[in-house]
Order: structure tokens, then C-alpha cells, then sequence
């Protein structure tokens, strides 16, 4: 209020902190509700806590926490890879997905569970390794994807090379599924994205992937913002353009690849995640960055709520889920932007 | 040629611009004189006398060291299109310096080109020391660029977007000081943008837009400010408050290079550089019959260049 009071220079800077610092509360709020529901709902359906017995306790502690962290942290490192891409090629429509970067991490994966020979229980305990083959296979979809797009200038035809690259990575994952019928089962459930296999050794990786990918990411975002009025601006502000790409492509690819590994191949929510933080009102690339994760972390735990409550004992994919509700949104917003281009395209 | 002269004698005492300033400019090349600065201040001080009333605030800006920019390029090719033949420039400090041309004949390629922003064969150099021994930060406090159509971020606040121009003085994850949150407002009130400072850079027209990039480019107080046609989207009286904020630049020691296409307003500077063919064909003061004929050359002898109330005009004929 005291800010609002004097018109000084700061307050302009000071009111839009304030709000951001309203909405990363209130998003961790959420996500702190969404974790307790999370423990709450089972394959029983509504099951609290509060009446734990031993065997409670034991699905409470083995099975739904680290389900339930680990969606959350899955959907943060997609909606971070989401808003990390979006603001490094300047494109709305960037995201892991629409790179080839979730398509080259699966492959990743499928190589490594093929190479091995892996059967899912034993691809368990080799979380790290998976990780590292999806960053691996995240971070070289990526480079394809800019080589064959020549840079990151032209948006459309960045968009067709990530598709393209998307397209044939993710043949390649299922070619090499269906040559090895012992990993078949444990790639079509990583095909359809699902949080079941997540264990406390997975939300360790996701974590450490989540903070590291943070840091670097909130460290380049003032370069991010500089990026917004274009590539030669940007240098002229005395910004190192080649090392923050390299440094924001591997947090990229990190990102994505820490949550592909473990979750599987989810959509739309590294998407849809920083697209709605941006609806909220305009924003730097700090908070875009960090409300994002926040955002995306609450959205797939919901999603995952969602995917174990709606045809309880059974349940969904939880990547079904949020392809749905992405889908949906991004349709949505399809509508109303046009609307809102036209309005704009008649006053110029 | 056709320039004319038409000194009608009405002007009014006090705000117009007096017709014999520009005599007192040698008729050298560049317009590197003391004499030029004399004028420059001169300009500055009759322009706050008539849009006194209009200012919102001072143009007084502390530049500290204004470094010497030098270019001499020997070739510059985008892809296998030469597009750049030989020139050599040297920004004069203390000078206003526009560069006009038809189109396509490497304007904006040139400014990219002294901006530092484009690779070419030759040497650009920044107080004698090669333009890439200088750490990326310390060049950027001392050469600021406001691109052409500069894109932008819907998502930014006007003042997140002027706060960039801030960016060369702030060590890396540093919050804004006082000083540049100062720096900023005084920006932004020079450009008249700073009611917008709260509103998503999307919602502003193109206008308004324009005039929270110049605040971005003039936040950064460097010493040289190169500008790609940094009047577009600008209405007369707004394209008069740029030509003044300019002027406040040149009285403060300030080089001021400028790419227009506004010829009318071009040849209010203190040099012209006329570009043809991706060659320099000629420098001198906007006032000199043969900076005239430069333009009536590289125009197609399709401009009548009238003098108007003590002021250059060309028109199109």
C-alpha cells in the first residue's frame, strides 16, 4: 500500500513483485493441499490418512508420497522446460514436446532398456542411468531439431524440424520396443505417461534435476528478457548469447529428460503451464521461470489425483489426463486469441 | 539540383532556429568542429524555450566518457550478396549524425555493422581498442542500439522493458539500484511513456511502443546511441520531442547516430551521411549545397530541398 502511495520508481517495480510473491504463495498453498489429497486418494478411492493402520502407513509411505511428489516434481521440470524453451526460441508454441526433446529422451530411455535388456523391475533401481540416457537423447533431439530448423530465427520452421524430429525419434523408440518384447511393457506404460512407477529413488533424481535446472534457469532469465527485443539487442546489452543457449538447451534438456525418465511421456503441461501464468498479467522472465514450475507442478499432481480417483479401483494414464485438459486449454486459448488478433489487426 | 532558398523572415524571434547557424559550420567532411557542439547547444536551447511548456522533464543527462567509435570496413557480404563496399566512419561526439540513403542501399546494414552486431572485413574500434578486446558489459555502457521494428515480448511491463536498457550496469543476479530505477524514470518521462510503465508492452499501440524502446536505449547512458529508424510509428509532435531528446544527447557530449528515412527530419542534424549502392557517396552539414546535391543524386533528382523558416525541407517532386 505504502508503495502505491508514492509514485516513485519503484513502486512500479515493487507492485509487480508483490503480486508475484501473492501468486508463489498461493501456488505453494495449492501444492501443498494437492499433496495432502494426494496421500488421501488411493486405488480405494477417499482413504485418509488419519485412520492409518501398519499397511496404511506402508501404501501411505512406499506408494503415494513419493506418486505424489513425484508428480509434482515431474510436472515443475516440464513446465520449467516449457517456459525455459519458450522464452529461448521466442515462441509461444515451444515446448519439450513440439522440440522432438521428449521424443529423443524416450528414445533415450528405449535404448538404454534395450542395450541392457532390462525388464521394468530392474529399470527401477537404474533411475539415475535412465535419466542420464533421456538427457542424453533430450539434448541431442534438441540440437537436430536447430540444425535442421537453422537456428532458432524462423519460427515455423523450427516447429516443423522439432515435429519432424519428434516424429522420427519417437519411431525409433518404438522400433527398438518392438524388437525386444521384455521392454514392450515397460515402454508402453512410459509411452502414455504414468506417475505409477515413481519411487523415492525417482523423486531424489527429479529433485536434485529440479533445483540444478532452477538455479540455471532464474541465473539466465534476465538474459531471457533481453532476448524478448530480439537477438541483436540483446548482444548490444552486453549479453553472452552463445554460452547462455548452451547453458539454457542443457537445462532444457535436463529438465525433460529427469521427468521422461521417470514419468514418461507427458504432454501439454510444459505448454499450457507458462501460457497460464502469462494470462495472469505480464511478467519477467524470473517469475514466468519459477511461477511456471510452481504452476506445472500443480497441474500434473491434480492431473494425477484425477487419474487415480475417476475410474477408481482402475485408473488412467495420467498422461491421457492432461492431454485431455491440455488440449482442451490450448483450443481454448486458440479461440480467444483469434478473436483477440482480429481486434488487433483491424486498428493497424 | 534544386534547392531553393526561402527565407520569408517571419519566423518568431524566440523559438525558431536561426537560419545562419549552419554557417558557422566548416564545410569539411564530418562535422567534427567545436563549432558544431556550439550550435548543438544553441538548438537545444531555443527547442526547451518553445516546448517548455510540454517537457516533463529535464533532458540534462550525465554521460560521463564519451569513447570515439571508428569503423573502416573493407567488405561486408549477408550470404554471397556483398552488401557493404569500402567506407570508413567515425561518429563524431558532440554530433548528431544521420544516415540517409534510398532503400536498400546498407543503411541499417551499416549501423548493425558500427553496432558491432554483424561480422565484416575491416576493423571497428572503440577508443582505439579492437571492438572484441573489450569485455561484452563495458562496451555495452558505452554503445547503446535501438533496432528497427525491435520485437518484444507481449508479456513485459513498460518498465520491465526500459529496466533492460539497465542491464550493462548491473553485475549478473544484482537487483535494480536506486540508480537505476532513477535512470529508468528519468527515460521514460523524457519519452513520455512513463504512464504506461504498469501496462504489458502487447496492450500499447505501435506509437507508444516506439517510445518505451527509445526509453530503453536512452536508459542505458552510453555515450554513443545508434538508432534504426527510430521514428517509426511516431506522430510529428513525438518525432519533434525525439529530435530534441537527441539534442539534449549532443549538448551532454553525446554521439548520436541515427538511420531515417524521415528526410525532413534528418536534415535537422549535424551531419549527414548519404549512402547509395552500399557505399558512403557523401558527408556534410545538412545546410551545404553539396550535401544537396548528394541527396538529388541518390533520390533521382526527385526531391525539392527548400529552406523553410530558416529550417531544410525536402520534398518529394
Amino acid at each position: 500500500m505504502r508503495a502505491k502511495s508514492a509514485p516513485s520508481a519503484a513502486s512500479a517495480a515493487s507492485a509487480a513483485s508483490a503480486r508475484t510473491a501473492a501468486q508463489f504463495v498461493a501456488l505453494l498453498v495449492l501444492g501443498a493441499v494437492l499433496l495432502a489429497l494426494g496421500l488421501a486418494i488411493g486405488s480405494l478411492g477417499w482413504s485418509p490418512w488419519t485412520e492409518a493402520g501398519d499397511t496404511m502407513r506402508l501404501i501411505l509411505w512406499d506408494i503415494r508420497a513419493p506418486r505424489s511428489l513425484g508428480a509434482w516434481l515431474a510436472g515443475a521440470l516440464l513446465a520449467l522446460a516449457g517456459a525455459v524453451a519458450q522464452g529461448l526460441f521466442r515462441n509461444p508454441l515451444a515446448d519439450p514436446y513440439l522440440l522432438g526433446c521428449s521424443a529423443g529422451a524416450s528414445l533415450g530411455v528405449a535404448a538404454l532398456l534395450f542395450v541392457m535388456g532390462i525388464s521394468p523391475a530392474a529399470a527401477l533401481a537404474l533411475r539415475v542411468g535412465m535419466t542420464g540416457a533421456a538427457f542424453v537423447g533430450a539434448i541431442g533431439a534438441v540440437l537436430l531439431t536447430l540444425v535442421l530448423a537453422r537456428g532458432v530465427t524462423q519460427s515455423l520452421r523450427l516447429l516443423l524440424a522439432g515435429v519432424v524430429v519428434g516424429v522420427v525419434l519417437g519411431s525409433g523408440a518404438a522400433l527398438l520396443t518392438l524388437m525386444n518384447p521384455d521392454i514392450l511393457r515397460a515402454m508402453q506404460a512410459f509411452m502414455l505417461g504414468s506417475t505409477g512407477y515413481v519411487g523415492w529413488s525417482a523423486v531424489q533424481v527429479m529433485a536434485v534435476a529440479l533445483g540444478l535446472c532452477l538455479l540455471t534457469a532464474l541465473g539466465c532469465s534476465r538474459t531471457l528478457d533481453a532476448l524478448t527485443l530480439g537477438e541483436d539487442t540483446a548482444r548490444s546489452l552486453g549479453q553472452r548469447l552463445t554460452l547462455i543457449r548452451l547453458l539454457l538447451i542443457a537445462t532444457l534438456s535436463l529438465a525433460t529428460g529427469a521427468a521422461v525418465a521417470q514419468c514418461g511421456l507427458i504432454a501439454f503441461v510444459g505448454l499450457v503451464a507458462p501460457h497460464l501464468v502469462r494470462s495472469w498479467g505480464p511478467t519477467t522472465h524470473g517469475a514466468l521461470l519459477l511461477l511456471s514450475a510452481l504452476t506445472g507442478g500443480a497441474l500434473l499432481l491434480a492431473a494425477d489425483i484425477a487419474a487415480r480417483w475417476v475410474i477408481a479401483p482402475q485408473e488412467l494414464p495420467v498422461g491421457i489426463i492432461t492431454a485431455l485438459l491440455g488440449g482442451s486449454y490450448l483450443l481454448w486459448l486458440m479461440h480467444r486469441r483469434k478473436a483477440h488478433f482480429g481486434g488487433a489487426g483491424g486498428s493497424q | 539540383m534544386s534547392a531553393a532558398r526561402f527565407d520569408d523572415g517571419s519566423r518568431p524571434g524566440a523559438g525558431g532556429v536561426p537560419t545562419s547557424s549552419g554557417s558557422s559550420f566548416a564545410t569539411g567532411d564530418a562535422g567534427t568542429s567545436a563549432a558544431a557542439a556550439d550550435v548543438a547547444s544553441a538548438t537545444v536551447a531555443m527547442d526547451a524555450g518553445v516546448n517548455g511548456g510540454t517537457a516533463t522533464a529535464p533532458d540534462a543527462v550525465t554521460l560521463g566518457h564519451v569513447p570515439a567509435l571508428r569503423i573502416e570496413l573493407r567488405a561486408l557480404s549477408l550470404g554471397h550478396r556483398q552488401v557493404l563496399h569500402p567506407l570508413s566512419l567515425a561518429p563524431a561526439p558532440r554530433a548528431w549524425t544521420a544516415i540517409v540513403g534510398p532503400n536498400g542501399a546498407g543503411k541499417s546494414t551499416l549501423l548493425r555493422a558500427i553496432a558491432g552486431l554483424l561480422p565484416f572485413d575491416g576493423t571497428l574500434t572503440l577508443d582505439g581498442k579492437p571492438w572484441q578486446a573489450w569485455p561484452a558489459k563495458a562496451r555495452a555502457r558505452q554503445v547503446a542500439w535501438l533496432g528497427q521494428n525491435e520485437a518484444a515480448s507481449e508479456d513485459l511491463t513498460a518498465y520491465d522493458i526500459a529496466m533492460l536498457g539497465r542491464l550493462p550496469h548491473q553485475p549478473w543476479l544484482a537487483p535494480a539500484s536506486a540508480a537505476d530505477h532513477a535512470a529508468v524514470e528519468h527515460a521514460m518521462r523524457q519519452t513520455q511513456s512513463w504512464d504506461w510503465r504498469d501496462r504489458a508492452l502487447g496492450s500499447l499501440s505501435g506509437g507508444e511502443r516506439q517510445r518505451v524502446l527509445l526509453a530503453r536505449a536512452l536508459a542505458v547512458h552510453s555515450g554513443v546511441l545508434l538508432m534504426d529508424e527510430p521514428l517509426a510509428h511516431l506522430d510529428p509532435p513525438h518525432q519533434s520531442d525525439w529530435a530534441r531528446i537527441v539534442r539534449g544527447r549532443v549538448a551532454a557530449g553525446g554521439a548520436v547516430v541515427s538511420v531515417l528515412h524521415e528526410l525532413n527530419v534528418a536534415l535537422q542534424a549535424d551531419t549527414l551521411v548519404v549512402m547509395d549502392g552500399g557505399r558512403i557517396v557523401h558527408q556534410g552539414p545538412p545546410h551545404d549545397p553539396t550535401t544537396h546535391d548528394a541527396l538529388q543524386r541518390v533520390f533521382h533528382h526527385r526531391l525539392l530541398i527548400l529552406q523553410v523558416q530558416g529550417r531544410w525541407v525536402a520534398l518529394n517532386a
